[in-house]
């Protein structure tokens, strides 16, 4: 599937950037080092195992094996407009399977991080937002509420998908499996200080604004 | 033998079955779970894809109140027990990440050396208690039962439940042929359910979860067994559109595993949260004390 990417554009001499691009590899490679055995990127051979495994590979538009090679490529921000970080399941298979032990799932991860810090998302992905939603549950009452967590997902995301989950909603709820009342932990106000201190430590490395804002939030069928 | 028990947020409310079972299982055991005082949600896939000190600082939080209680820590929850240990391993593995943690959890007053180990319970069943003496604990008939047993992705990996090949693992299969039941053929065994796609792509779970349910159903499986919330929820609920769509199939029962184990051992069907299921299990089971002890 042809994806548009920046390849074309770079230019020609080799380890040289444009001022975007290296900021976003700068705030990824200081997420590598924090990946133990994270640059084993560097000893990808491209051999596809991780996109053979992948279960959901069919419904991305760069593969895992391209995200490697776009990355050693120079083009960094051509993965983090694709959906390709959004759609995996972390199942780990590719991880597992990597003959060069490469921690392909954890490297997602890391590119999702960029991503949210930089507000660098595929048009129309809500993916984020479900994650955001989750750490403000977990900032609310230190433990993970189902049911406001999707709800304000899918609020925020598209109502009437909420109503198309209803059904869904009300089979859980006859069968006794529906939390109403969230349950705030004791030590809340100490969770809050350790999660604050530790938001010290994830600060992106570069403190100028965000080059780009997407405020685009929807749904697309995409599988 | 007691141990420490971190249900997660999963199993206090979708995925309630699991704990009663659970709870039921050591029970009929002789084991104790103590619920872990006060613990807090351990961050799962999401808090991951947003901050990472973060994410395993308040899993590290867990940790630390586990290792107060001295004793092993188990973790139903399949993304649970891959959280806290990915955490405990990232913080062994890289020192200054571990001083980064460390002086976040001194700021509620926390200490950990973070070597308390994260247990799944098929493992504590499979290697504290052994498949023997559940086999020998039986009470009640499972013969008949055709079992798929599905993994699912994290327990067999990153993390290992039990030192099993994570490709073909068969300790499930051997728990439930232990049981009395028949474990059947079931290639996709440590297949990927979707996971939280279910929210976002909801098309790419049902894809994933409909091959499932299908390999399930050509082995003429009765049930399929689950060691994880995530992977029972999606495997229920991304069926519940099929009978709409008007197709013929029977929609297959889902169970945790230690909804079998806790049944085999002579609990009842409230105790193993068997109402909490969506798709009532189509076997009639046996009345407790009648059970021919093969082997």
């Amino acid at each position: 599937m042809p994806v548009a990417t920046k390849l074309d554009a770079l230019p020609s001499e080799p380890g040289v950037f444009d001022k975007d691009e290296a900021a976003l590899r700068e705030a990824f490679l200081a997420e590598v080092d924090r990946i133990p055995g994270g640059e084993r990127l560097r000893r990808c051979i491209q051999c596809g195992t991780c996109t053979g495994s992948c279960p959901v590979s069919y419904a991305m538009d760069l593969m895992p094996r391209e995200v490697m090679a776009l990355f050693r490529a120079g083009d960094i921000e051509s993965i983090l407009r694709s959906r390709t970080i959004w759609v995996c399941a972390s199942c780990y298979q590719c991880t597992t399977r990597c003959p060069s032990k490469i921690r392909v799932t954890d490297l997602l991860y890391a590119l999702k991080r960029v991503a949210v810090d930089r507000r660098i998302f595929p048009r129309k992905f809500p993916v984020y937002v479900l994650s955001e939603a989750f750490v403000d549950q977990v900032k609310k009452y230190g433990r993970n509420h189902e049911m406001g967590l999707l709800r304000d997902y899918f609020l925020k995301t598209g109502p009437m998908r909420l109503l198309g989950r209803m059904g869904m909603a009300w089979a859980l709820w006859r069968k006794g499996r529906l939390a109403w009342r969230p349950r705030r932990i004791r030590g809340l106000q100490e969770l809050r200080r350790m999660i604050a201190r530790a938001e010290e430590f994830d600060r992106p490395p570069e403190t100028e604004p965000p080059a780009r804002l997407t405020a685009e939030v929807g749904y697309r069928a995409i599988g | 033998m007691a141990y420490s028990y971190y249900p997660g947020c999963s199993l206090h409310s979708t995925g309630i079955a699991y704990d009663k079972s659970i709870r039921a299982t050591f029970k009929a055991l002789g084991e104790e779970l103590k619920e872990l005082d006060d613990w807090n949600c351990c961050g799962a896939t999401a808090y991951m894809s947003v901050k990472e000190t973060v994410a395993c600082v308040i899993s590290a939080r867990n940790l630390a109140l586990a290792e107060r209680t001295g004793l092993d820590l188990v973790a139903p929850c399949s993304a649970c027990f891959t959280v806290l240990n990915k955490t405990r391993s990232f913080v062994r593995e890289l020192p200054a990440f571990r001083r980064n943690v460390e002086q976040c959890l001194q700021e509620a007053g926390l200490r950990c050396r973070f070597e308390t180990r994260v247990r799944h319970p098929l493992d504590v069943l499979m290697n504290d208690i052994g498949f023997s003496r559940i086999a020998q604990g039986k009470v009640r008939d499972l013969a008949g039962l055709r079992v798929a047993c599905y993994y699912g992705c994290q327990i067999v990996r990153p993390e290992r439940a039990v030192l099993e090949d994570p490709e073909v693992p068969m300790a499930l299969d051997d728990l439930v042929a232990c049981l009395g039941a028949t474990p059947v053929d079931y290639p996709p065994k440590v297949r990927c359910c979707g996971g939280m796609l279910v929210a976002t792509f909801e098309e790419v779970a049902r894809r994933l979860c409909d091959e499932l349910i299908t390999r399930a159903r050509d082995d003429d499986a009765d049930c399929i067994v689950t060691t994880c919330p995530m992977c029972h929820a999606n495997l229920e609920l991304l069926q519940l559109r099929n009978k709409t769509n008007g197709r013929a199939a029977a929609p297959m029962p889902i169970l945790y595993f230690t909804q079998l184990v806790g049944l085999a051992l002579g609990c009842s069907e409230e105790e193993v949260g068997l109402n909490h299921n969506l798709f009532p299990l189509r076997y009639e089971l046996s009345p407790v004390g009648e059970v021919r002890h093969e082997e």
